[in-house]
């Protein structure tokens, strides 16, 4: 009785052990869905890069609601994951709660930086936004010819706040007398996957004059990409290059790279170097920009925003952080 | 001039929004008019978003994805009378397993034509409707006041807009002018009266679905052919209720319903442009009360003004035919 139980025993160790000889990177996506074209579509393509050149495997789960976000994480976690990333702010207690049950793992926290880490197995990633926003702004206010810009966000958040603030300052370095009409779609998780309102919200901005829309709404922003090119009006792109997706009428795209972050993290993991930590990655570290290819910013903009850019990492010219206040 | 740009731009709003709200809410009336509750104004709405959305892209133009988004509610909507008229089954179930199904099945069928989860590919121009200029728009434009109305307001909307503001008369006067809407009222009122004077009760039912389903398709090809260029998961986002709530509100007569769609179309415009506003005397208010203006509105309408909504006696209850 003894033998055959240790033979299965043995069987299921076997088992389970060839099945996570290769690492595998979970990815847990954001309200929004996989598919937005922005913050979670980046990070799928990116576990795909990670699955193409360092041949490792994929694991993903997409909540229907945030009550879901930490049964998901843990079952991704069970499923053998060696690293799992969490998009989005709304995953912090689930990274929490999760991270020190499974000290194994690794965890990649993207847009969140205030956790305790006991077991020492999270990379908390949080973006200066506002350092990015700031030279699309100022490419924006440089494009306008009307003197008016908008701004439409997703859900009414501190990090959304953070993208309206940097775009508002950065278009007025450049004009100090320009309009900044600023939006929020919602205040629920709803308003990351609402494109109609999106739309609306940008037609309201067009209608009171704005030539150039500024979107940090990940599904919504489809709408309002889709609203500007249909008046024939400038749009700006978020978190990944979004320029292709209207060619002649999208202006940039202003760049968060998670990408650079999650694939990083992967090769460190793989290579057992692996840190946990607080990061705050701003210009400086070149993890936000904007995006130049398909886009129309000119080799007039490209210069001033250079300049402003050197300014900024070198701290003569200060960037508030609107979800400070 | 801002202050009326503002108010122009406000109303050219309120007739956009609304219009998918006026489409469902004619849909719904159909239905409760003949007695059958329609609760999945809103699965329909999203069936038919979809559909249209896919039909157009591989059929090349926006019209045969409407016919299509047709037919795929004409046959939901056929779905919920053999469930609930034919076999008696509780009509408020079969419209939520409808509401349930589609947003299931519409993900999965993106994710499996076109692999993205909840999304379809974006149409091109050919493939979505566009906005139409109406004649002697800018002939009259310099006209004072009628002529802003006339080509600010009224003119350069999706045909959408302008077929649902006709559409209102037209069912009011086949409900209440024709013998058929006669013959609909008295199957939501009293079947068996109907039943005794030799009308068929089912095939009154039945008839009331399938002009429900034509008119609730165009609400979804609204949204996702005309105001968006695809598909996008759970893009009704609620409408489908919204209407039903009117045609509540509006007491089950299209006159009514359409004053309670244009309300909530307006306080949804109004929100969107009170946002950040400074405002005299009160200052700047914050987006969640703004946002939540619209449902404070029309609870206050509800409980205050409209008074007592009576509906349909028979609605809700199968139709079993006695001896």
């Amino acid at each position: 009785m003894k033998k055959i139980l240790n033979i299965i025993i043995v069987s299921c160790v076997l088992v389970f052990s060839t099945s996570s000889f290769a690492n595998k990177i979970g990815v847990i996506y954001d309200s929004g869905g996989k598919f937005d074209k922005s913050f979670n579509e980046l990070a799928y393509k990116t576990a795909l890069r990670v699955q193409d050149e360092l041949g490792w495997e994929m694991v993903e789960f997409e909540a229907a609601n945030n009550t879901q976000i930490e049964q998901g994480m843990r079952k991704v976690a069970d499923r053998g994951a060696t690293l799992i990333v969490g998009m989005g702010f709304a995953q912090a207690d689930a990274v929490a709660s999760v991270a020190p049950d499974y000290p194994d793992t690794k965890f990649v926290a993207v847009d969140v930086c205030w956790l305790e880490d006991p077991a020492s197995n999270i990379y908390q990633a949080c973006y200066k936004e506002h350092e990015g926003s700031f030279l699309v702004g100022m490419i924006a206010a440089m494009a306008s010819k009307s003197g008016t810009v908008g701004f439409v966000g997703g859900m009414d958040i501190p990090l959304i706040r953070k993208f309206q603030g940097g775009y508002d300052q950065g278009a007025r370095y450049v004009n100090p007398d320009i309009r900044v009409l600023g939006n929020m779609t919602g205040t629920t998780v709803e308003a990351w996957n609402n494109p109609t309102k999106g739309a609306e919200l940008a037609k309201a901005q067009i209608d009171k004059g704005a030539d150039v829309v500024y979107q940090a709404a990940g599904g919504t922003g489809i709408g309002v990409l889709q609203a500007a090119a249909d008046a024939g009006v400038l749009g700006i792109g978020v978190d990944s290059n979004q320029n292709w997706m209207h060619p002649g009428n999208m202006l940039t795209s202003m760049l968060k790279r998670l990408d650079l972050t999650i694939f990083e993290q992967a090769e460190k993991t793989a290579a057992g170097t692996f840190e946990s930590g607080i990061h705050i990655l701003g210009l400086a570290e070149g993890m936000v920009g904007y995006a130049k290819e398909d886009g129309l910013v000119t080799a007039e903009m490209e210069a001033a925003v250079q300049a402003a850019s050197k300014g900024i990492v070198n701290g003569s010219i200060a960037v508030e952080d609107w979800s400070q206040q | 001039m801002e202050f009326i740009s503002d108010i122009v731009s406000l109303l050219s709003a309120t007739l956009r929004i609304s219009t998918p709200l006026i489409f469902a809410a004619m849909a719904g009336l159909f239905a409760e008019r003949s007695g059958v509750i329609d609760f999945g104004l809103e699965g329909k709405m999203l069936a038919a978003a979809f559909v249209a959305a896919t039909g157009s892209y591989f059929l090349g133009s926006p019209w045969f994805g409407l016919l299509l988004a047709i037919v795929a509610c004409v046959s939901l909507s056929l779905l919920h009378g053999f469930a609930s008229v034919t076999h008696k089954g509780d009509q408020v179930v079969s419209c939520v397993a409808i509401n349930i199904l589609m947003i299931g099945l519409t993900t999965a069928l993106a994710a499996a034509w076109f692999g993205q989860e909840g999304l379809t590919p974006t149409l091109n121009d050919e493939q979505r409707f566009f906005e139409i200029t109406l004649p002697f728009a800018d002939a009259l434009r310099p006209v004072p006041i009628i002529g802003t109305i006339y080509s600010e307001i009224i003119s350069g909307h999706y045909i959408f807009v302008y077929i649902a503001y006709t559409l209102v008369p037209i069912v009011y006067w086949i409900v209440f002018k024709t013998s058929f809407g006669l013959r609909l009222r008295a199957v939501g009122e009293n079947p068996s009266a109907v039943d005794t004077a030799g009308i068929g009760v089912y095939s009154m039912r039945y008839k009331a679905l399938m002009i429900n389903g034509v008119l609730v398709a165009f609400a979804g090809a609204y949204l996702s052919t005309a105001i968006n260029a695809n598909f996008f998961r759970e893009m009704s986002a609620g409408r489908g209720y919204l209407a039903l709530a009117a045609l509540i509100f509006g007491k089950w007569h299209p006159k009514t319903a359409l004053l309670a769609c244009l309300l909530f179309g307006f306080t949804d415009a109004l929100q969107i442009r009170l946002q950040g506003v400074e405002l005299p005397i009160i200052g700047v208010i914050p987006v969640q009360f703004i946002q939540a203006l619209p449902y404070i509105l029309t609870v206050i309408l509800l409980a205050g003004f409209v008074g007592k909504a009576i509906a349909p006696r028979a609605i809700g209850q199968p139709y079993i035919k006695e001896g």
